[in-house]
């Protein structure tokens, strides 16, 4: 009896796997992300040539832009990149500042950004963008609950996807997950940089400010969940686990000073 | 006209010979707007169009009196058709502008031959010319009735007499030597059209028309290797509304298709949907701006092909939604962080872009700039700071508190005094992060001491904002 329920049941599971494999195989390509956890969890990586939804956690959307902007200079490093938001959401949360892209270590020659004036141009815009292979990823930014980014709109954006192999990222601020065929679902929060260093100005090596995620997959359609603080290395271009000092470098050579202090030095001089 | 009234006439006059005369206030604007779009609706007969304020418009018609049965059979259709809508016309034709006014003034209806203007105008009274007020008194004062008058005496003493301008517009009037007119709008570089013997009004045949129309600007375009950079379609109703309809182009377009569907995404995305009324009787395809093609060569370079592709997909979305809205970004060469980045036009940019040199970032370092900013600094309310220079303790944004657990600084940045009237403040930046971890760009305006004081010299509180907020 229960072995009969067993075997339905995975005949079941298989239909779906058959179902949802497009026919031909589901062989995504797939880009590792560089944290060892993530990676192991997501079988190598976040899949290309598909949707994935990172939300923000709160109103405050620097945490889940930056986990965003490290997801695409990942997935489509040198390639054109087209940013689509509303207009309100440029007000409600700021622009996104070119310099600060650059300072992330990605290159702002790659990003293209439009402004859409309502939801309904904003996806149509994102699902244009998605079906023209040139581009390398598509994000499309949306403030608040959005009525018509419903199961036929995401199933939409996930198709064009498909298509053109381009890989589409939704960044959702002040809004609820709601059901839809994105590939991956993220919670992003933004966690504390390290080191904790007590509030003292003249601490001399407190170059803290690196971008430190606390980033909790709540969604993945062919793989387990979990929850990782990820640190986004600027130089390397990954994200990683968050360092344990303020500066993972080599030793600092003995007959020179160390290099932190001369340029925490510099920092607060300019 | 009919009572016996004439214009410039005193109110009172006018009463005494027709007492049930109705009287209006002048709307000028109106007016001027009614001249407007008469001076549209007769872009289908010349793309040179000049208006004549107050109710006078200039028509250049070389080169296009044959397309309508000749000079005659046009001044007729034209007359004829303003007429219908209700409007007092007189037009004539002369081979100078000025010639043709002084005609519609004194013989309307005329068709002048080149070198016969100073008969047609010699017995017309000086009035006609359009001269100022003062001049055609004078003018009638000394004599002078008609412009044979007036022509006969030397010009030397007309000039010494009413002025330079005035022997010119006269000379312009008998033939003697032309003015350019200048035209409403600048003549396009390629024409393409397609009248209509029964009106238009389907989508259907308004599309396959704007297709067939692409292919043949196209054609005519390729003869010289030339491409459109900025399209513009122009739809003639029955009723004489015209509506045009702009599309520009990131590259310049050389194909039918290309062109077909930048319009088909125009007239899908207007505000207010082309309304053919009674039918279209004219659709007109014209190139405003073109380029030279620079031919590349496409199978070899992946790359071309897909900034091809790139350009492409940026037109497509700006003739949408407009091109202001899909932005590339290009470094400034200065230090203020809101004005360190110009969101500049992508159709128009995406090369620049391309190849723009961003300064390079310290590497190691934490980013020294937030990732989203504010265009306009967030005022935040702050109670006090640790000492008159540093960061503050903890501080209000958006009715939320936040303590202060990090916190960098001063990045000091002096404004542009160079560029500015006035005193413009120097602004102390700090990193700062929060309990929760948000990370936060925020600035002091104005300097402790130096900038920071009232006029009996105490300190003054200072501004404090959000400016920025870090991945």
């Amino acid at each position: 009896m229960m072995s009969a329920r067993m075997s339905t049941l995975a005949s079941l599971r298989g239909d779906i796997e058959r179902l949802e494999a497009h026919g031909d195989g589901y062989a995504p390509n797939k880009v590792a992300l560089g944290h060892a956890g993530a990676d192991a969890t997501l079988r190598g990586g976040l899949a290309a040539a598909t949707v994935h939804e990172v939300f923000s956690a709160g109103h405050q959307s620097a945490a889940a832009t930056g986990f965003i902007a490290g997801l695409a200079g990942r997935l489509a490093p040198r390639r054109p990149l087209v940013w689509v938001r509303q207009d309100f959401s440029e007000i409600e949360l700021g622009a996104l500042s070119m310099s600060g892209w650059a300072e992330l270590g990605l290159d702002p020659r790659c990003v293209v950004s439009v402004r859409a004036a309502d939801v309904d141009t904003a996806l149509r815009t994102a699902a244009d963008a998605l079906a023209c292979d040139a581009v390398g990823a598509v994000v499309l930014e949306l403030w608040g609950e959005v009525r018509q980014l419903d199961l036929t709109a995401s199933r939409k954006l996930t198709l064009a996807a498909q298509a053109s192999g381009v890989t589409g990222l939704l960044l959702r601020v002040a809004a609820q997950p709601l059901p839809s065929t994105a590939e991956s679902r993220w919670i992003v929060r933004a966690a504390h940089s390290p080191p904790a260093a007590p509030l003292t100005l003249a601490a001399p090596g407190s170059a803290w400010g690196a971008p430190v995620f606390d980033a909790e997959l709540v969604r993945n359609r062919h793989g387990p969940l979990g929850r990782w603080i990820m640190e986004w290395k600027c130089d390397e271009c990954l994200f990683g686990e968050p360092a344990a000092y303020p500066q993972p470098v080599a030793a600092a050579p003995t007959h020179r000073p160390h290099q932190a202090t001369i340029r925490a030095k510099q920092r607060r001089a300019g | 006209m009919r009572c016996g009234l004439e214009t410039g006439q005193p109110l009172a006059n006018a009463r005494a010979i027709c007492p049930e005369l109705m009287v209006f206030d002048a709307d000028e604007v109106a007016d001027a707007k009614i001249l407007d779009d008469i001076a549209d609706w007769c872009d289908r007969f010349t793309p040179l169009v000049a208006l004549d304020p107050p109710h006078g418009l200039f028509l250049d018609i070389t080169g296009c009196a044959h397309l309508f049965g000749g000079e005659a059979a046009l001044l007729r259709m034209i007359c004829g058709a303003l007429t219908r809508h209700g409007f007092f016309v007189s037009a004539a034709i002369a081979s100078t502008s000025v010639c043709a006014r002084t005609l519609t003034r004194g013989s309307p209806g005329r068709i002048v031959k080149d070198g016969e203007e100073a008969e047609a105008v010699n017995p017309l009274p000086v009035s006609t010319l359009g001269a100022d007020a003062a001049i055609t008194t004078g003018l009638r004062r000394a004599g002078l009735k008609t412009i044979g008058d007036v022509a006969a005496r030397a010009p030397y003493e007309i000039t010494a007499r009413f002025g330079g301008d005035f022997t010119t517009r006269l000379a312009h009037a008998l033939g003697e030597g032309d003015a350019p007119i200048s035209p409403r709008k600048p003549l396009p570089d390629y024409i393409v059209e397609k009248r209509f013997a029964e009106p238009v009004t389907t989508e259907n045949v308004i599309s396959i028309t704007l297709s067939q129309l692409a292919h043949m600007l196209v054609a005519a375009m390729g003869k010289q290797g030339k491409g459109a950079r900025r399209l513009e379609a122009g739809f003639f109703r029955t009723d004489g509304a015209v509506r045009a309809i702009v599309v520009d182009t990131g590259q310049p377009a050389t194909k039918a298709q290309v062109i077909d569907r930048l319009f088909r995404e125009r007239l899908e995305a207007l505000n207010d949907p082309l309304d053919p009324g009674f039918g279209f009787d004219l659709i007109r395809l014209s190139a405003s701006r073109t380029e030279i093609v620079v031919q590349q060569q496409r199978d070899l370079d992946a790359n071309v092909h897909d900034n091809d592709k790139l350009a492409d997909l940026i037109d497509r979305i700006a003739a949408r939604i407009g091109g202001r809205r899909v932005i590339v970004h290009l470094p400034q060469d200065t230090h203020i962080p809101e004005r360190a980045v110009w969101a500049a036009p992508a159709q128009h940019h995406l090369t620049a872009s391309a190849q723009a040199a961003w300064p390079a970032r310290a590497e190691s370092e934490p980013p020294l700039r937030p990732l989203r900013l504010f265009e306009k600094p967030e005022p935040i309310k702050v109670p006090f700071a640790t000492v008159p220079d540093g960061p503050p303790h903890h501080f209000t944004w958006r009715r939320a508190v936040h303590a202060v657990v990090r916190a960098e600084g001063p990045e000091r940045i002096a404004m542009e005094w160079w560029k500015q009237d006035g005193e413009v403040l120097t602004r102390d930046y700090f990193r700062i992060e929060d309990e929760a971890g948000l990370r936060f760009w925020i600035y002091r305006d104005g300097l402790y001491g130096s900038e920071l004081v009232t006029e009996e010299g105490k300190p003054a509180p200072a501004n404090w904002f959000v400016h920025g907020l870090f991945a």
